[in-house]
């Protein structure tokens, strides 16, 4: 998956893609993040971070995105690991990024945390949307 | 489509979440739960969650209406179990849960439902009635 921004330059040892097009999708998911994350070695509240902002992200995209994919790696920077997520949907686009980053702006039927409170959750969160083209959104947890 | 079981225990109904529930499963779990109170006339909702390895916000959302629903149905909700690990995702994700009472364990739970509810869950062995 091709990367637009200016992330951390990294190395992809291992990549997976996993649709997102039920609610079950979005179980098997998190159970891959849970899977991932326990291979890792990442400590138990690092886990639960990273597979609760994962939950969070795939019902994004399969809530507001209308469906789409999730591509997991485990990714090296040299120094150390981590798991990079990328969330990819062709849905109608996020109209303001900004806005719909702040804690409690909704516009489903949640609570306004999905993407703040993702945010939170790990160590690096990359977001782009085109209006009627998609978004994207990539997120990375070191180890 | 599978369900979360309901157990009734005198004025109380028991709800032990143990499997990684997809949002339609939740959703019924609401409803399910709403429904057993109005049948039973319940006063108390004992929720477990010991085994539930995240909580996000929509599971959040759904453990907090079940909580106001309950109280609209004069029924008190108790959550019990969560993982620190948990409790300490669910903070920083921006859910402190206001208005859910929670316990540390079923045990614990289930005397702080009894004390809302003034009254025995256990059959007739109680050795002390308040009223």
């Amino acid at each position: 998956m091709g990367t637009k921004w200016s992330q951390t330059k990294v190395t992809t040892l291992k990549s997976e893609t996993f649709p997102i097009v039920t609610s079950d999708d979005v179980v098997k998911v998190r159970q891959a993040a849970r899977m991932w994350a326990a291979e890792l070695k990442f400590s138990l509240v690092d886990q639960t971070k990273f597979v609760t902002a994962t939950s969070e992200l795939a019902r994004n995209t399969l809530e507001h995105g209308g469906g789409g994919l999730m591509t997991a790696e485990v990714v090296e920077n040299g120094l150390r690991k981590g798991i990079r997520l990328t969330f990819t949907d062709s849905g109608p686009g996020i109209a303001n990024i900004e806005l719909a980053l702040k804690d409690g702006y909704s516009t489903g039927g949640g609570m306004g945390l999905g993407l703040s409170g993702s945010k939170r959750l790990v160590n690096e969160f990359y977001i782009n949307s085109e209006l009627g083209r998609g978004t994207v959104v990539t997120i990375i947890r070191w180890k | 489509m599978d369900r979360i079981p309901i157990l009734k225990m005198g004025d109380c109904l028991l709800v032990t979440i143990q499997v990684d529930m997809h949002d339609e499963l939740a959703m019924s779990l609401q409803e399910d739960l709403t429904a057993q109170i109005a049948k039973y006339a319940s006063r108390g909702v004992l929720i477990d969650i010991s085994s539930l390895e995240i909580v996000d916000s929509f599971i959040g959302r759904m453990l907090a209406n079940i909580a106001a629903m309950s109280r609209v149905l004069d029924a008190q909700t108790v959550l019990t179990g969560m993982q620190p690990a948990v409790a300490i995702t669910l903070v920083e994700l921006g859910m402190s849960l206001p208005g859910i009472r929670t316990a540390l364990n079923v045990e614990r739970g289930m005397a702080l439902l009894q004390e809302f509810i003034g009254d025995e869950v256990e059959s007739d062995q109680g050795d002390d009635t308040e009223e």
